[in-house]
């Protein structure tokens, strides 16, 4: 495992160089989800006895991490395809297992950094929660999670546009229908039961549940473990078969 | 020291590598000279671990390349043809990140970094972004990442492609001084003059065989010392000779204007390979005006 430090280095720094950009990008969509949603169509909603904002904020927190996770795969292309980096750490004495772990670490910072901004709007908002060890732990095992299904994918397209496509259709309809912007149980059973098997579900429960200072049930914490596992451990071995 | 033995690679339908074999010696400089699309960058991808080879064995410094990986890349350094820097890092940061790839301790990488930036005359730009540096620099810099964990064998896959004369001489001198610090270098290039001027031994790639290895000396007495160049129709004929005076014999017969030259080892490498690599190291076939004369040949392929 040796070895992880560089590529999380390397990462760091280049988000460093480009920070204020990097937040200002992040602040995006949580600014416009929260006008557009919360104060717009849902100042007058309800949700469990709580308002729409505090139901919002949550799933925004979930999906947000989600994202900027993900988004280690777009720097892991530029560094494939445009710079060509790498060839260098393919070159050097680094285990993939090493690798994918400096790549997984630096999409976990990358979404505490996008959390803490939503955090900063919801309490500019007047929005208070509770944002407790459960809620902390639910964000990095969400976190580690995205950025161990990046590195995998990042390995397996063949070019930019690859990589466009895949966050399409695997990051958008997520970030809508993960339980981040409406109650799951609201849905038909039916509709239910195939949202529930989305991997940022089981993170916006948990998310939301902390938030709320209530303790959060242990079955997505458990999901999100066995789930983010599986992938870093499939993501080492794409990163092998990347070799070629 | 490397050793290849039968090295194969297949892409689908397309064999780049035949069944190659060599060795080369520690400290010894060694170009691997051919046309695009011989095999000379996936020799150096496999030896290097990035590309798995089809079949086949390498050592590098005793160290097998796959069951040793991790060991056999530690004494290895490589400037691959493509720039892969990291633009948005400076020059001092690229290379930190190397040493701690190579597991350096923070003195060594420092003490190495101001060393090399020195070496290759780039100590005033260490703290610019790469971004900003000029194509001669980045190559040098990439020089300097590679040498940086002290590697005993060095590979250099078309080091000065598409740099103008004055910065391909100067990184020709660099790799001289490299050399003579004892580092093992393997070098490919389409470039015939720098296989010429800075190999020891070269090997002629031809669709992923080796058609020819020895010294650039041996290998231009194979088809003798002097050249003999006449336009005839617009085509350029060219007959070699063993001795001057052979030559001088030859025109003394003949009508029209002549040029006497040295032979040089694109000679060499036409007359072996019956193909010529042109400037950007595309291929085109030559015609046999380019074969030694009868009586050379009749003096055997080891040349008069």
């Amino acid at each position: 495992m040796r070895g992880w430090f560089p590529i999380y280095l390397r990462e760091m720094l280049i988000l460093r160089r480009k920070l204020l950009r990097q937040i200002a990008s992040m602040s995006v969509s949580p600014i416009l989800y929260l006008i557009a949603f919360g104060l717009g169509m849902g100042s007058d909603i309800t949700i469990h006895g709580r308002s729409y904002l505090e139901f919002l904020i949550p799933g925004l927190v979930a999906m947000t991490s989600m994202v900027q996770a993900f988004a280690i795969a777009t720097e892991i292309n530029v560094a494939r395809f445009y710079w060509g980096i790498f060839e260098e750490f393919q070159a050097s004495p680094l285990s993939d297992p090493a690798y994918v772990t400096g790549e997984a670490l630096a999409g976990i910072t990358r979404a505490i950094l996008s959390v803490l901004v939503v955090i900063l709007i919801a309490f500019l908002s007047g929005v208070r929660l509770s944002y407790n060890l459960f809620f902390w732990l639910a964000v990095i095992l969400n976190s580690f999670l995205f950025a161990s299904l990046a590195i995998g994918l990042a390995m397996v397209v063949k070019s930019h546009a690859d990589q466009s496509l895949l966050t399409n259709f695997v990051i958008t309809p997520m970030a809508f229908l993960g339980g981040t912007f409406f109650p799951l149980d609201k849905m038909p059973i039916w509709v239910q039961s195939i949202l529930k098997l989305l991997p940022l579900t089981p993170a916006s429960e948990a998310i939301r549940a902390s938030a709320y200072g209530q303790t959060p049930p242990g079955f997505p914490y458990l999901i999100l473990t066995v789930l983010g596992c599986t992938l870093f451990g499939l993501a080492i071995k794409l990163v092998k078969k990347a070799r070629d | 020291m490397i050793e290849i033995v039968n090295l194969v690679k297949r892409y689908k339908t397309v064999k780049a590598l035949n069944g190659v074999s060599f060795r080369v010696e520690n400290g010894e400089m060694f170009a691997y000279l051919g046309p695009n699309g011989s095999g000379k960058t996936t020799t150096i991808r496999i030896l290097t671990g990035l590309t798995k080879p089809t079949a086949g064995d390498a050592y590098l410094n005793g160290c097998h390349f796959e069951r040793d990986s991790l060991k056999a890349k530690r004494q290895c350094g490589l400037v691959p043809q493509v720039i892969n820097l990291d633009m948005e890092l400076t020059v001092r940061e690229n290379l930190d990140l190397h040493g701690r790839l190579f597991q350096m301790t923070s003195e060594e990488r420092r003490a190495r970094t101001d060393a090399l930036l020195e070496y290759v005359e780039l100590d005033d730009q260490c703290d610019r972004l790469v971004n900003h540096l000029s194509g001669g620099m980045k190559r040098r810099v990439m020089v300097a990442r590679a040498l940086l964990h002290a590697p005993e064998i060095l590979f250099l896959d078309e080091p000065t492609v598409g740099l103008d004369p004055t910065i391909r001489r100067r990184i020709w001198s660099l790799l001289k001084k490299i050399q003579q610090a004892g580092t093992t270098i393997f070098l490919t290039t389409h470039y015939i003059e720098e296989a010429e001027f800075l190999a020891d031994r070269v090997a002629f790639l031809d669709f992923g065989n080796i058609v020819q290895l020895d010294t650039p000396d041996n290998l231009k007495a194979r088809i003798g010392e002097w050249a003999l160049d006449k336009m005839v129709d617009g085509h350029m004929h060219t007959q070699y000779f063993p001795s001057r005076e052979g030559a001088q014999a030859f025109i003394d017969q003949q009508q029209g204007s002549f040029s006497l030259r040295r032979v040089n080892l694109e000679d060499a490498f036409l007359t072996l390979t019956g193909k010529k690599v042109t400037a950007d190291g595309s291929v085109a076939q030559v015609s046999t005006d380019h074969e030694p004369t009868a009586a050379l040949l009749a003096t055997g392929p080891d040349g008069p």
